[in-house]
């Protein structure tokens, strides 16, 4: 066991269930004094603490709380630096999991997709729940028996040599990267908000605070940080949600009873399908697309011709001496036309893309809507196929699966999954219950509104961002229907402290929340990369002789060089971010799912059988969704349809359900048409079976 | 190294829980999910797939996780393969 780092004192020392006890005591104290923390600034509202002060008393005590656990679990020893000197007790490294694990879309995206999509949004929640029950049972217990530092030491010792674990990390990093691009954005999204910096600057602030963490004391730092970040994010979460179920249904626990919120939703929805006005301004979003769509054909010419038209409306109203609101209104409607051509390809463009706002609401609780069977059957496929592919790609992420290199036994690995699931399920079962509540307010107190007492949060969010609410009395009746209101899913989550009437303190609480999540999954994402870099490049491939000094000094390096690179990349805005974190689960699955199962289950599978199978399986899921997502056709300059590309009519989000079956066909018939692998790799798969195989001589356990 | 029958047996009986268990995951998840059309019948207000899909299937996982980490933790004791006391 290693030496504490100089200056942690007692607290890393001692045995393992005095070790355990104190952690139970300091967490408490930590949750009790955060609760403290909240209850004064609330206290300090209602003496008139002005708003962004709240912003910047928030940002600043929870990134200087995470900067401070980095500080004291500040290390230079290997074990300790790569896996937290494999002692973090199961249920605190479930915690720890959880907040690794949930990231700014679970925080902030997830109520708001279920808000949209209903039912099929549905997918997300099991996806990122039953891929644990892939971790439990094929991968945790075998892989912590194991005992190395990453993901790719296991292929590389399992099927023998460099060139498995240079694809492995290879894999690696391309997943990790392209997922860790999205929560730096996320962090910058969220510091904006919370106190009105600019998105840069928001983004190199949570930097800080991501480095000073991980960079100090590695794995160990992340983990304890993880532990507290759980805690603000779970508070933050719940709050609301139950504050808005109390004021909906009488009952503190939303998650039990929103299926009588669901059916008032549900009869609410058959009467604004039916609506005649809301039928109006669906018409005129019809029309309105219509319009531009065959404006676009030829741009100079309609606006001219529009112009014109417009135009001449005015001076007929004149010369017809019209009454004075119709001559107000036609000029208003010549003042509103773009000024040039440039303007109007984009309002028109603009227009054709609101299409969508034409159709009627979905109705939340129907699985697979659609216009026909065969419509309804394509929306099936897709709901199970992204199912698969979040599934397997949570059970091969290896950012997760290194969590349980952590504890301190088989045993505590097993018991490990149960709590790590546990405290994300407490999460992903509020989330669907915040939607149905949240949809519940709006379809039944904002639909119907005069536009003169729209209540405050919708002034205050429409200012903020109009992509998150707009909306626009377009049919001139001064009344809210339902399809003018434009809402972006993330805004449910940020907005529902306003929505129930909380204080703004809680709104602060909620953006602490989220920056909480996306910090917790960047540290664990930063981790892997820069581990993947220096142990599995540097110290296996490049220089096996590396001191430990050396070694934890390197990651110390690359990590700074990944943070910034990452950042670099997130400052850009790149389009399609959410994208990007499905294609990281997508690859994960394909990559490595089939060659760590095979591993551990399947002695015959071999070197030639695992690489080319973890090629293959990366290779047709990239190249399908090269072949049918519009970001990356563009990148890569793909020709013809996308349905001529799309097999089954799966979407390029669920590019993995390809990826995964070939993985392991690939693998098997490799690995049976070449050698079986040797004795010694034979016993190694007998020796990560047993927890503890007496006779067995064999000790991976890296230290 | 020789496997004993008893270590034999050990990891056939882990591969008969792993199966059922997954079995149990695959008709929570994918069986559900394929009929959710027909299984929309009013369970406590929710209609039945939109209840198993947002917390009946979640709350069948976390059972599985916790079933299978005390089966086999037992099951260690039983056929002597299980660690030293550390925790």
């Amino acid at each position: 066991m290693a030496t504490p780092a100089k200056g942690t004192g007692g607290f890393f020392g001692g045995s393992q269930s005095a070790f355990n006890s104190q952690l139970k005591k300091v967490y408490t104290f930590y949750t009790g004094g955060f609760l403290i923390f909240i209850v004064a600034l609330a206290i300090l509202e209602q003496m008139g603490l002005p708003r962004n002060w709240i912003g910047y008393l928030f940002l600043l005590a929870t990134i200087g709380l995470y900067a401070g656990i980095g500080v004291i679990s500040r290390t230079s020893d290997a074990a300790e630096y790569y896996v937290a000197g494999r002692r973090v007790p199961a249920l605190f490294n479930g915690m720890a999991t959880g907040a690794d694990w949930m990231s700014a879309a679970s925080f902030i995206g997830m109520a708001g997709t279920l808000y949209l999509l209903g039912f099929n949004g549905l997918a997300f929640v099991l996806g990122w729940t039953g891929g644990y029950v892939l971790v439990a049972l094929f991968l945790a217990p075998y892989l912590r028996k194991f005992g190395q530092f990453t993901i790719p030491d296991f292929l590389g010792a399992r099927y023998g040599g460099n060139t498995p674990r240079f694809v492995g990390l290879l894999a690696a990093i391309l997943c990790s990267f392209t997922y860790v691009v999205a929560q730096i954005y996320g962090v910058g999204l969220i510091t904006t908000r919370l106190t009105g910096v600019q998105f840069e600057l928001g983004i190199f602030l949570g930097l800080g605070g991501i480095l000073v963490c991980s960079f100090l004391g590695g794995m160990r730092a992340v983990t304890w940080t993880q532990v507290a970040q759980y805690i603000i994010l779970i508070v933050a979460y719940m709050i609301p949600v139950v504050w808005l179920s109390v004021k909906a249904t009488g009952v503190p626990l939303p998650q039990f009873v929103y299926g009588k919120v669901l059916e008032k939703v549900t009869a609410r929805e058959a009467e604004l399908i039916k609506d005649p006005k809301e039928i109006q301004v669906r018409g005129i979003f019809k029309e309105r697309a219509d319009a531009a769509r065959e404006s676009l054909k030829d741009v100079p010419k309609a606006f001219a011709d529009r112009k014109a038209a417009l135009d001449a409306a005015v001076t007929k109203a004149e010369a017809e001496n019209a009454p004075a609101d119709v001559v107000t209104a036609a000029k208003a409607a010549v003042a509103a036309y773009p000024k040039d051509a440039t303007a109007a390809k984009t309002a028109w463009t603009r227009d054709v893309a609101s299409a969508g706002r034409a159709n009627p609401p979905i109705r939340h609780a129907e699985a697979f809507p659609g216009k026909d069977d065969a419509a309804r059957d394509i929306s099936r496929r897709n709901f199970l196929a992204l199912v698969f592919c979040l599934m397997v790609g949570t059970a091969a992420l290896p950012h997760i699966l290194m969590r349980y290199y952590t504890t301190p036994s088989v045993k505590s690995a097993r018991q490990s999954v149960f709590w790590s699931l546990f405290f994300i399920f407490l999460l992903y079962f509020t989330a669907p219950a915040l939607a149905v509540l949240a949809k519940y307010d709006v379809y039944s107190f904002l639909v119907g509104t005069d536009f003169s007492k729209l209540p405050q949060w919708v002034a205050s969010w429409q200012k903020v961002d109009p992509s998150l609410l707009s909306i626009v009395d377009v049919n001139r009746d001064g009344i809210v229907q339902l399809a003018e209101i434009a809402i972006g899913g993330d805004i449910i989550v940020l907005a529902t402290p306003e929505i129930a009437g909380l204080p703004y303190v809680v709104s602060g609480l909620v953006a602490a929340g989220g920056l909480a999540a996306a910090l917790s999954t960047a540290d664990g994402l930063l981790l892997t990369i820069a581990n993947a870099l220096s142990h599995d490049f540097y110290y296996k491939m490049l220089d096996p002789n590396a001191s430990t000094a050396r070694r934890v000094s390197v990651s110390k390096a690359l990590l700074l060089v990944v943070a910034l690179a990452a950042a670099w990349v997130a400052s850009q805005k790149p389009a399609d971010i959410l994208f990007l974190v499905s294609a990281a689960f997508s690859i994960a699955a394909a990559a490595f799912f089939p060659a760590l199962v095979l591993g551990i289950f399947w002695r015959r599978a071999n070197k030639w059988g695992a690489t080319l199978g973890m090629l293959a399986g990366a290779g047709i899921t990239i190249y399908y969704m090269a072949t049918t997502q519009p970001w990356l056709r563009g990148v890569f300059g793909v020709t013809g349809s996308v349905a001529s590309h799309t097999w089954w009519d799966i979407s390029s989000i669920s590019a993995g359900v390809w990826g995964v079956p070939l993985g392991f066909v690939v693998i098997i018939v490799v690995s049976l048409l070449t050698p079986a692998p040797d004795r010694e790799t034979q016993e190694l798969v007998e020796h990560v079976r047993y927890p503890n195989l007496p006779g067995d001589t064999m000790n991976t356990v890296q230290t | 190294m020789q496997l004993t029958e008893k270590q034999k047996e050990y990891w056939s009986k882990n591969l008969r829980i792993t199966a059922i268990l997954l079995f149990i995951w695959f008709v929570a998840t994918y069986v559900v999910g394929y009929y959710a059309r027909d299984l929309s019948f009013n369970f406590f207000g929710w209609p039945f797939a939109f209840y198993m899909a947002a917390q009946g299937s979640l709350i069948i996982y976390v059972v599985i996780i916790w079933f299978y980490a005390r089966y086999m933790n037992n099951l260690d004791v039983e056929y002597g393969v299980a660690e030293g006391e550390e925790d």
